[in-house]
């Protein structure tokens, strides 16, 4: 009797384990969605793989007159890091400063409305930065630069000469501008989520509000702030437009960044070489596309890998 | 060092909101004095404002007057900052700095002052705030742990102990063992008694049994009708108010008929 009795509900409930159909349609529909995404990257992978193969043993002039691929490739990749390492020494302590205006400074209106304007600078075109840069920005950046080179020109990275104004470090500005509303949007975000207990733990002990930010926004905002660092340097590692229209490239590496000798980025590189490539130059191409895609992807992979090791636990 | 507080006519706005309005009361040196009344009746709001953290709050304003040892608190040009320094709170949930050790989670307050200490200062700062909140027997092996893998009884002791650390004139408790079970509970109620040997004490709490074993004022606080501003009905030795309360609401309340 006690045996059946015990056996019973358990039956009826494998039985009717429900099973709605809304809930399988949304299950099937999302693991769809998820398997989609990593076809899609899968693809992409597979594509710049088997299309690099050939590039592999390119040299001469299949190798746009270099030995073979890695010295070719070796300057974009420098470009490529520089500006983005420029771009982020620039947009990181500004993105901080105004994300902490918003989220603790400016009265709530004041910190919408600049909200809102630096979401803008995100929806602008990166040929229109581009644009920008080519356009207006080098010719304001210029008179700096001359300046930069007769008093800092002892540095090696002002020893000019100072020809253009179209140089690394001004791709490197555009960039900043460009990466600074992902920094701040994400910034922001992390500030605002320090709970307000340990806030007013340090407000109560008579921290300035510097202080408070210090010891209670901080110490527990610091992963987000790095992960959200390296998705900036992310987007600035793939940005291409923006930098090919800026940059008066020559593909040489070095840390002098404001001549007109600079090293071209690989995107850029590619932006400007595809079209006119033909047969293995195409392969060398894709080749660089091979190596910024793993960069960017180490890169990301990096700043979620922070975020997630350094989360602090309320 | 333990100082006295004049609080008179004290209005207390958010936004535009009259949350709380005309509270005159005296809270005695080296005494404890609990708040009491119903949830929403602004005894928070009135014990934040006793170390300008009400106006924490955006919005958040204050119309009368509080005054510490003849010194205003709302004076133009008294800096909020200071205030805090001299008046410690203790709040309602533990609330440590999660990435700081035991160590430098009590000298917090001390390190903003900014002056350098000697390691041998520190130390005995430590030790002497950690024993005055009778946490140092439990943590005396495992400072340099974080604060907060200690339970939540041991934690709100050592927020106490970061509060009495800098030495304050007053210690303001919200309700500081509302998240705790009994045994931390009946801890923390021991070092309350403690403490108003040397500290002013004020302390909210919704526990009226908890009022009457450690206070020696109690203010009733109450709200005039649904979304009129709560007010303090009665303020008086918390003897005479938990036998013989002046006001027919006070005894309302206490005695559970009402609340």
């Amino acid at each position: 009797m006690s045996t059946s009795t015990e056996a019973e509900p358990q039956e009826q409930a494998a039985e009717r384990t429900p099973r709605r159909r809304g809930d399988a349609v949304f299950s099937g529909a999302a693991l769809g969605a998820g398997v989609l995404i990593m076809l899609a990257l899968a693809g992409v992978a597979i594509f710049l793989v088997v299309e690099s193969v050939p590039a592999l043993s390119a040299s001469g002039d299949q190798a746009y007159g270099a030995d073979n691929i890695v010295v070719y490739i070796w300057p974009l990749l420098y470009g490529t890091i520089l500006a983005a390492i420029i771009a982020l020494l620039i947009a990181t302590p500004l993105a901080v400063g105004v994300a902490l205006v918003i989220s603790h400074y400016a009265p709530r209106k004041i910190a919408r409305f600049l909200g809102y304007v630096i979401d803008l600078l995100a929806a602008v075109p990166s040929v229109v930065y581009g644009l920008w840069g080519r356009e207006t920005l080098q010719g304001w950046v210029f008179p700096i630069y001359q300046w930069l080179h007769d008093n800092l020109g002892f540095l090696p990275f002002f020893k000019g000469p100072v020809t253009t104004g179209r140089t690394i470090l001004t791709a490197g500005l555009v960039l900043a501008v460009m990466v600074l509303p992902i920094i701040t949007a994400l910034c922001r975000e992390v500030f605002a989520q320090t709970p307000v207990m340990h806030q007013e733990a340090a407000l109560a002990l008579g921290a300035t509000r510097w202080e408070m930010i210090r010891m209670a926004v901080f110490p527990y905002s610091r992963s987000g702030v790095v992960s959200s660092v390296m998705l900036g340097l992310g987007r600035a590692l793939g940005e291409t437009m923006a930098v090919a229209l800026v940059l008066s490239a020559s593909g040489v590496i070095t840390i002098n960044l404001i001549s007109s000798q600079n090293p071209s980025t690989i995107a850029a590189n590619i932006a400007l070489n595809y079209a006119n490539a033909s047969g293995t130059k195409a392969n060398v191409l894709i080749a660089g596309g091979l190596v910024l895609f793993v960069v960017t992807f180490a890169v990301n992979f990096l700043g979620r890998w922070l975020a997630t090791r350094g989360q602090v636990k309320e | 060092m333990a100082k006295s507080i004049d609080v008179s006519d004290l209005n207390i706005y958010y936004g535009n909101f009259l949350a709380v309005e005309g509270v005159n009361m005296t809270i005695k040196a080296r005494q404890v004095t609990a708040f009491i009344g119903p949830s929403g009746c602004g005894k928070s709001t009135v014990l934040r404002t006793l170390n300008r953290m009400h106006e924490v709050i955006p919005g958040a304003r204050v119309e009368g007057k509080v005054v510490v040892d003849g010194q205003s608190l709302y004076d133009p040009t008294v800096d909020p900052v200071a205030v805090r320094r001299q008046i410690g709170m203790v709040f309602q949930r533990p609330n440590p700095f999660p990435t700081m050790s035991i160590y430098d989670n009590v000298l917090a307050g001390n390190k903003l002052n900014a002056k350098r200490m000697k390691r041998a200062e520190a130390d005995d700062i430590v030790e002497s705030s950690l024993k005055g909140a009778n946490l140092w027997n439990e943590v005396k092996d495992r400072l340099d742990r974080p604060g907060m893998g200690l339970s939540g009884g041991q934690q709100q002791r050592l927020c106490i102990a970061r509060a009495i650390a800098v030495r304050p004139q007053v210690l303001l408790m919200d309700e500081p063992c509302s998240a705790l079970d009994p045994i931390s509970t009946a801890a923390i109620e021991d070092l309350i008694h403690e403490l108003k040997s040397e500290y002013t004490i004020v302390i909210v709490t919704h526990n009226m049994q908890q009022a009457a074993r450690v206070s020696d004022e109690t203010g009733f606080f109450n709200l005039k009708a649904t979304g009129e501003p709560g007010h303090l009905v009665e303020f008086n030795p918390t003897k005479k108010m938990f036998s013989n309360p002046d006001n027919e609401a006070t005894e309302a309340y206490i005695s559970g008929r009402f609340g």
